[in-house]
């Protein structure tokens, strides 16, 4: 059942471009994106109990370096990729040792900080970044020589790199270093005592967190052909936060779920009316009073319910 | 040397500022356990408020305004906190991202009701006339803001030290269970403390109105300048808001003159310096 209906999503994950409109197609290449994004921060925030308040930065780090480097400085696509994500990780490293100094809302209130001194930059370091009127211009890469600028060439590229991201972190939750990290979350001292390190635990997977953060970070720019500081601002570590709770923290499926219910809500909601902000907001309170475990751990419980009361 | 002393007074005025903003975020995160990430919507909030009586009624007194915006901003804390944060009470995770979600309401609220245009707050009459400080001009409002986050300063200290609702405080602070259960209300403490910090941010916003002026996104601006005053002074210390809030006035203040561009990175220096050799703050209790 299991690997039929797996399967299946897959076909239709593949074939979308070919009875899609490039609307829809546009709209599912920002879910491929949005969800390796919350993907990255549920490793943090689910399967290490960091919630971090300031995934943006990784996500709007490599698309600055890289829309800088392409854009200002003549280089090529593949050599600014290797530096943005160079860059992010370098990053994550420093912003992962100041943060883990401190734990639960001390390392909540210390991400938010360093992500608002990134927005602060991004804002006013004008020259560099053109503050408020963000980098226009930008174009997408041509790997082995095939354009992207299509809607589903573009969605085919997402689609690679979203599934490569999703086994890589699947696997990296589901190795031993993954169990460590869930032991460390849940049981800090008893690890210490038996000989884990949790610092050096956390402190790597808030690199690798980071790693991929910066990989949407650069199909979010090659997408948008545009980066702007908001990006980079708490609004937009709240939308990923917010996907992965709503969908299930800990989970692998929960913030796949969570970012693509985020990203319907932010698009078709702006068609209607401009309060995003509002709107967000109060899908958080509904979110956290109603449903603190999320979608994915919620209907899992029903769906077991409902067989045990088949059978 | 006059920018030295004009800058140094600057500095003094904005940390001032900063702390009437910070001491209510540590007072409730001391009690609460609770990062109020909803505390620069109340502080811009109060700001609003301020502009637009003061500019409604030219004759109004600003210490009443701000008296009154930090009612009507406690009352709308109070009633955040009763309505939704005690539902809460096992689930802190929770509690920071229904602040976050209450702020990111108020502000665009803020936004719908005021406008995009930022609003200009009159200084007071009186104060307008600027005064000699050692022979060099400076306006006379920013001595006034420094001279009332002192005072602010001091009478929470009364109230934390010396009155009986200061010592439950306290009590609450230590140890929330013993509290309970020697008869003191906790949970009515915890609604107290948070009125009493969303009301102090209000005022501070209207105080502050002169120097900032009400524009939107003058809550996420003054957000991380409170994240980084209560980092660096220490979680829940009063004494560390009020410390930390100076230095971040001058570091601020200087590194905005000195290097405009650079401001935000030597902005968050000190907060790295300290939580690398001080992960509790310079005045914070160890596991705070």
């Amino acid at each position: 059942m299991k690997w039929i209906a797996a399967a299946l999503l897959a076909g239709l994950l593949l074939l979308l471009p070919l009875f899609a409109g490039d609307f829809y197609i546009n709209l599912a290449s920002q879910i491929l994106i949005a969800a390796i994004f919350a993907l990255s921060l549920n490793l943090l925030v689910g399967f290490g109990g960091m919630t971090s308040l300031g995934h943006a930065s990784y996500l709007g780090v490599a698309a600055y370096i890289s829309a800088l480097l392409t854009s200002r400085y003549g280089f090529g696509h593949g050599a600014a990729a290797i530096i943005s994500i160079a860059g992010t990780i370098a990053t994550a490293a420093f912003f992962g040792i100041i943060a883990l100094r401190a734990t639960g809302l001390g390392f909540l209130m210390i991400t938010l900080a360093l992500s608002q001194v990134l927005w602060g930059l991004a804002y006013r370091m004008s020259d560099v970044t053109n503050g408020d009127n963000g980098i226009a211009g930008l174009t997408r890469p041509m790997p082995f020589d095939i354009s992207l600028d299509g809607a589903a060439a573009f969605y085919w590229f997402a689609l690679i790199v979203a599934s490569i991201a999703f086994l890589m972190m699947a696997v990296f939750v589901s190795s031993s270093f993954g169990s460590s990290l869930k032991g460390v979350r849940d049981q800090p001292r008893r690890m210490a005592a038996l000989g884990f390190n949790p610092w050096m635990i956390r402190w790597i997977t808030f690199i690798y967190a980071g790693f991929w953060g910066g990989v949407s970070g650069l199909l979010y720019v090659y997408y948008n052909k545009y980066i702007h500081p908001t990006s980079l601002s708490t609004t937009s570590s709240a939308e990923a936060l917010l996907g992965v709770i709503a969908g299930g923290s800990g989970t692998l499926g929960g913030p796949v779920v969570g970012a693509t219910l985020v990203l319907l809500l932010k698009n078709y909601a702006s068609a209607y009316i401009e309060r995003w902000n509002m709107l967000l907001g109060l899908v958080f309170l509904f979110i956290v009073l109603v449903m603190p475990t999320g979608i994915v751990p919620g209907l899992s419980k029903l769906m077991a319910r409902l067989r045990r009361g088949s059978r | 040397m006059q920018f030295w002393i004009i800058q140094g007074l600057n500095s003094l005025s904005l940390g001032g500022l900063l702390f009437l903003l910070s001491s209510g975020f540590s007072l409730i995160f001391g009690l609460m356990r609770l990062a109020n990430l909803t505390h620069g919507a109340f502080f811009m909030l109060g700001t609003y408020f301020g502009a637009t009586a003061l500019r409604a009624y030219s004759g109004l007194n600003i210490w009443v305004t701000a008296l009154g915006a930090g009612f009507a901003v406690a009352a709308i804390g109070g009633l955040f906190e009763r309505l939704v944060l005690t539902r809460l009470k096992t689930n802190p995770l929770g509690q920071v991202l229904v602040t976050l979600g209450m702020s990111f309401i108020i502000s665009d609220a803020c936004l719908v009701l005021w406008g995009g245009d930022s609003i200009p707050v009159p200084t007071p009459h009186n104060l307008q006339a600027p005064t000699r400080v050692l022979g060099f001009v400076f306006p006379t409002y920013r001595l006034v803001l420094v001279g009332c986050a002192i005072a602010a300063a001091i009478a929470l200290y009364f109230l934390m030290e010396r009155t009986r609702l200061g010592a439950m405080i306290r009590a609450g602070v230590d140890d929330r269970q013993m509290a309970r259960a020697v008869g003191i209300p906790v949970s009515n403490l915890f609604t107290i403390v948070f009125c009493l910090g969303a009301g102090i941010a209000g005022a501070g916003g209207v105080l502050g109105g002169p120097i900032l002026s009400a524009y939107p996104g003058l809550d996420a601006d003054m957000l991380p300048l409170a994240l980084i005053v209560v980092i660096l002074g220490g979680i829940g210390s009063l004494l560390g808001a009020f410390v930390g809030s100076f230095i971040i006035g001058f570091i601020y203040t200087f590194g905005t003159a000195l290097f405009p561009e650079l401001a935000y990175i030597i902005l968050f220096l000190p907060m790295i310096v300290v939580i690398a050799f001080r992960p509790q703050g310079l005045f914070g209790r160890v596991g705070a």
